[in-house]
């Protein structure tokens, strides 16, 4: 057995619940220690950038899902529903932390969305990922059919729009966001038709079965 | 000239650090103009509560050591501060470079609470110790020709991990035209509650220009030059329209990505109340009168 086997066959034994549990200590553990001070003096901004970053990073392991697979055979399909409603979670939290923990008032919020493109942009990455998050079930996958996956591939845009809002938001040239935003438009270049098709002679063994 | 703007009412103008931790002090802008003038009681007065010594040497911006509000307290301990000369050159009588000891034997440090406004949109109240930028200019003896000041901060690579990347461009540099420079309330401060100036808050010695937004007071400072032409400045040269050059705490004047009408007062926890943010950072009585006339959104 390859090194891809061995690791898909292991993987295979970790249910796809861990990541939401996952996502959800992280988050009340941010959460928490904010409250407690031990995220410094300006908790508010802490909990904000901690929840945004963490989306972007479940934004860049959900694209990565599938080239991982084409170019290396490790499969972690299983649990890109589970990444993909995460990020969604992730983001939906950052959202509600700077509406009401950071803004404080609607109207200024609305104000934000309308005038600054940062936050614009933002959330135009929220809104896309909306109709992706109320789809992603059983049901909606039966039901819609082949437009299911014409639809997620939202997921590819509202991913750009999410790390140019941390690029626009950043003062100066910061390494973080643009190494971010990097990534992102890697792995969506590895699903160009020349790049992604040139390796498709591989097949990966065992990848099918669970999908 | 020291002591030429008070703002404390009813205390000693310095204060031994268990106490200040327990105190409150009344300022305002009404009082503090009145101060000034040499007249009376506050019309307006508020009470003004420094924030505590680890918030204030622990949220820093300081991007020399990384572009993380925790990086200067991380990293700023690198920095060799002693010993220390600034170079004060360009229109002055007696150009040269200023052994930092020198300097502090020169000049009478007060203390100063002053509302400090970052253009990131949070507030500290400091308890600064320094001395008025004005005295140590007159020391240099500064030449009528001159118009501006300018100011440099320490560039040292192997002291800096954050330089090693262009996040800006370095050195740091600021400027302020001569009478901002020369106003009562602008100081170089060289400690905080009675303490040497940290690292991270720009040790050994700093400016702080109270009503301008906490970019504009320059840390770490190794180089001021007198000149009779607007000195580039180091947010300005990376953005121009987002940081002007006079950077003035203005709530109707909006960074053109947030808006300037609200602040948060750092260290009041999760569910701070945002504030509306003062003119001039509240300093309006005092400094207004040097931009009278100005168009204030034209030079921001």
């Amino acid at each position: 057995m390859g090194v891809a086997d061995r690791f898909n066959s292991a993987v295979r034994r970790v249910p796809a619940w861990t990541v939401y549990a996952g996502g959800a200590v992280y988050a009340g553990w941010v959460f928490f220690q904010g409250a407690t001070g031990a995220l410094g003096p300006n908790p508010v901004e802490a909990i904000e950038h901690a929840y945004g970053e963490a989306a972007l990073y479940l934004l860049i392991a959900g694209l990565a899902v599938t080239p991982l697979r084409r170019f290396s055979g490790l499969n972690l399909l299983k649990f890109r529903r589970a990444i993909g409603l995460a990020c969604f979670f992730f983001v939906a939290i950052h959202l509600l932390t700077w509406a009401v923990l950071d803004v404080q008032a609607l109207d200024r919020v609305w104000a934000d969305i309308v005038k600054r493109p940062y936050i614009t942009v933002g959330m135009a990455g929220f809104v896309l990922l909306l109709p992706l998050a109320v789809t992603s079930n059983n049901l909606s996958v039966r039901k819609l059919g082949p437009k299911w996956r014409q639809l997620h591939k939202l997921a590819y845009p509202a991913a750009v729009l999410g790390a140019v809002h941390y690029l626009m938001l950043v003062k100066g040239w910061q390494l973080k966001p643009l190494v971010m935003l990097g990534l992102i438009l890697v792995l969506l270049a590895l699903r160009l038709p020349g790049i992604a098709k040139s390796r498709r002679t591989r097949p990966a063994a065992g990848v099918r079965s669970s999908a | 000239m020291a002591f030429r703007w008070k703002n404390t009412l009813t205390e000693n103008d310095v204060t031994p650090e268990p106490l200040f931790l327990n105190r409150r002090q009344v300022i305002g802008a009404a009082a503090a103009g009145l101060a000034l003038s040499g007249f009376g009681a506050p019309a307006r007065a508020e009470t003004l509560e420094p924030n505590e010594w680890d918030d204030i040497t622990s949220y820093n911006n300081f991007y020399e050591f990384g572009t993380g509000k925790g990086d200067p307290a991380k990293y700023a301990h690198m920095l060799t501060t002693e010993p220390w000369s600034v170079t004060i050159d360009g229109m002055v009588d007696r150009p040269g470079d200023y052994a930092f000891e020198d300097i502090m034997k020169e000049m009478t440090v007060e203390e100063r609470i002053y509302r400090f406004r970052c253009v990131e949109r949070w507030a500290m109240v400091v308890p600064w110790n320094g001395f008025e930028l004005a005295d140590l200019l007159e020391m240099a003896g500064v030449q009528s020709s001159a118009k501006y000041v300018a100011f440099e901060t320490a560039l040292r690579p192997d002291e800096m991990p954050g330089v090693s990347r262009p996040v800006i461009e370095w050195p740091y540099v600021e400027g302020l035209r001569l009478d901002e420079a020369m106003h009562p309330l602008t100081l170089v401060a060289t400690g905080i509650y009675g303490r040497p100036m940290p690292n991270q808050n720009g040790a050994p010695l700093r400016l702080v220009v109270p009503w301008k937004y906490g970019y504009k007071s320059i840390k770490s400072i190794v180089r001021i030059t007198l000149t009779d032409t607007q000195p580039p400045t180091a947010w300005n040269k990376y953005s121009p329209e987002e940081y002007g050059f006079y950077s003035n705490v203005n709530p109707q004047v909006d960074h053109p990505r947030w808006s300037q009408e609200y602040e948060t007062l750092i260290g009041q926890g999760l569910f701070a109340k945002k504030t509306p943010t003062r003119m001039f950072n509240g300093y309006e009585e005092e400094v207004a009168s040097l931009y009278e006339g100005m168009d204030l959104v034209k030079y921001h």
